[in-house]
């Protein structure tokens, strides 16, 4: 088992530096002098310019400036951003929870629906319910969920006013964040109001971030279900006289949720894609809207640790996904 | 049984017995893909699409860039206050939105075309050099395409599009950039399925040098999971480009790009829905035609996947 985990752990680290590397020379693709990029119009002498490449280590060799860059990654350091001059891991790890709590909603809420419909729509293969399951979750996968959100905010948020346009919490409710999670942060101080209005600022985004994941689990599920319902040992349960329910719901639905849990796994890249929009959107405070306010503002060393942080948690989530499944299916640790 | 398995029948032994011959692969292909009704419609819209595409600048009613200062924000024809000059109404600067989604179908259709030829061309390569050589050349290739495909793929081309600055061209190449991977792997795992057997040694051993092996002996063979995947590409492509052109990274206004014109739009998403509903349903319509389109091909193309 531990074996096991180190291997899928070891080969990580590969795909970490590589990614290492991408964001150290994108940095370097963006046209002009680092320096000169900070002090813009103003112009700075000569010999201040050089000494600053000094201090920088810009005068170095490309690749010692990587492994610079490599060991201050290691340490935590991301560098500073150019507009707040703040540490650009403190940025992220403020705004992270954010982006964490709606990713996570929309990948529940995504299951929820995404399962069950699933599971029904392979049971009742051919039904008009099946074509109804199928054809929404081929236009949901479809979707173009920047518009979807539109015209989600012009529904229910500016026809009806059922759920508020934009942000997190109405701004009359004040919760000190601690765990950086609204929900339990609102629930923790008691605040039930201010919890109803944090609820309704996320059911909007969460829908929106959830629609592609829902998609995509939904045709999942359903073709791994009909798969494992023309098994033999289906038959056999059946033949034995079970009832439909604890075929389905116990023999047939464990096989199948193999590949559909690798599936949910492999959604936290597109939610976390997914996320720039859905926060640009709803101006919901998180990492993918800061991703992109920092390109308008050139905030290039932000961009690159942005990039990287959130790179990094894919390849945490996909590496947790690796080992979890191996856990859960013997066949896989074992194999060569 | 018999019938449909005599591929070498002998005509002269009884002629009273019909003989049939195995069907041309096209006309079974089109057997298969004609029994899914949802890729036929697919294949309609597009081509429908398509034809608005290249006949915008005939069938337009108005100039994509004309703006009639006297019919700003015109509703939609069925709707109070609209016109037959607007069918679809006009945009919050006077111009047409019917013209400008039809020369905007011309941008998307390019976007598919381009981003599909240029990533299927490089990963395709790279895929034919990973299966073929093996080895290093194989690990150096498939770690960086693991790489790329460990950033989300938004993230990968948002950030692409800011280095290289915002504009379609650069929207593109990075649409292409982020989607290389899946063809590079696709294209790897059918050359590894196809470059043991026994045809591809008997050329070899008829002296056939790597090119020719490549490109005309096994290349073939691996086909039919590119074309679907090219197929499902335009879509992503078109669905990228949009969003980057949402985000303001992609075509620049006036161009009308539908993610573009969407954006540029946005706060008068209020008082006049329809400059941001249809950009968004040509999207969605023409996302969606090459996904069930690319779903029946991939049934009429991969026996394997049939159910």
């Amino acid at each position: 088992m531990l074996r096991f985990i180190l291997t899928r752990v070891s080969l990580v680290i590969p795909t970490f530096l590589g990614i290492t590397f991408l964001t150290f020379i994108l940095i370097r693709l963006v046209p002009g002098d680092p320096i000169e990029v900070r002090t813009g119009e103003r112009g700075i002498a000569p010999e201040r310019l050089a000494a600053l490449r000094h201090e920088m280590g810009l005068d170095r060799p490309m690749w010692q400036q990587f492994l610079d860059y490599v060991g201050n990654v290691l340490h935590g350091d991301f560098g500073l951003s150019l507009i707040t001059h703040n540490s650009v891991l403190g940025e992220f790890l403020t705004l992270f929870p954010a982006t964490l709590e709606l990713a996570m909603c929309a990948m529940i809420f995504a299951t929820l629906v995404g399962l069950p419909a699933g599971i029904l729509a392979a049971v009742k293969r051919g039904s008009a319910f099946d074509h109804g399951v199928m054809g929404a979750s081929l236009t949901g996968y479809s979707m173009p969920i920047f518009w979807w959100g539109l015209l989600l905010i012009l529904f229910f948020s500016v026809q009806l006013g059922w759920t508020p346009v934009s942000g997190r919490l109405d701004l009359v409710y004040y919760v000190e964040p601690t765990t950086g999670f609204m929900l339990i942060d609102t629930l923790m101080a008691g605040d039930y109001e201010a919890f109803r209005s944090a609820l309704g600022h996320l059911v909007l985004p969460t829908i929106v971030l959830g629609t592609v994941p829902l998609a995509v689990v939904a045709r999942m599920t359903r073709s791994a279900m009909l798969e494992v319902l023309g098994e033999d040992y289906i038959r056999t349960a059946r033949a034995k006289g079970l009832a439909d329910n604890r075929v389905i719901g116990l023999h047939a639905l464990r096989n199948a949720l193999i590949p559909v849990v690798t599936v949910i796994g492999l959604q936290v890249g597109t939610l976390l894609g997914g996320a720039i929009l859905t926060e640009t959107i709803f101006s919901w405070p998180g990492v993918g809207k800061w991703l992109i306010e920092s390109i308008n503002r050139r905030d290039y060393p932000a961009l690159q640790g942005g990039v990287l942080l959130i790179a990094t948690s894919v390849i945490l989530v996909n590496l947790l996904v690796d080992v979890l499944y191996g856990v859960l299916n013997p066949r896989i640790r074992h194999a060569r | 049984m018999s019938t449909e398995l005599s591929t070498t029948p002998e005509p002269a032994a009884d002629p009273a017995i019909p003989v049939s011959r195995p069907p041309h692969p096209l006309a079974e292909f089109w057997y298969h893909f004609r029994q899914n009704k949802g890729a036929l419609g697919g294949l309609v819209v597009i081509l429908a699409i398509a034809v608005i595409a290249l006949f915008a600048g005939l069938i337009a009613p108005h100039d994509p860039d004309i703006q009639y200062r006297s019919a700003i924000l015109t509703p939609p024809v069925w709707q109070e206050g609209g016109s037959w000059t607007f069918i679809l109404g006009t945009d919050d600067i006077g111009r047409d939105m019917m013209s400008r989604l039809m020369y905007g179908a011309r941008l998307s259709m390019l976007i598919g075309l381009i981003v599909v030829t240029l990533s299927l061309a490089v990963g395709l390569g790279l895929g034919l050099l990973a299966g073929f050589f093996g080895g290093m050349t194989d690990v150096l290739i498939m770690r960086a395409m693991d790489i790329l495909l460990a950033l989300p793929s938004l993230l990968l081309a948002v950030v692409v599009a800011a280095i290289l600055g915002p504009g379609l061209v650069n929207a593109m190449l990075a649409v292409s950039v982020v989607v290389i991977p899946h063809y590079a792997r696709l294209t790897r795992a059918a050359v590894l399925a196809e470059v043991n057997k026994d045809y591809v040694v008997a050329s070899r051993v008829a002296g056939a040098g790597p090119v020719r092996l490549m490109l005309i002996v096994v290349l073939p063979n691996c086909v039919a999971p590119l074309i679907v995947q090219a197929t499902l590409g335009f879509s992503t492509a078109i669905l990228d480009a949009a969003a980057l052109g949402f985000l303001g990274l992609g075509a620049q206004p006036p161009t009308p790009e539908w993610g573009t014109m969407l954006a540029s739009s946005l706060q008068f998403l209020q008082r006049a829905p329809w400059v941001v509903t249809w950009p968004g349903v040509a999207i969605l319509v023409t996302v969606l035609a090459f996904n069930l389109l690319g779903d029946g091909l991939r049934d009429a193309l991969d026996p394997k996947l049939k159910r």
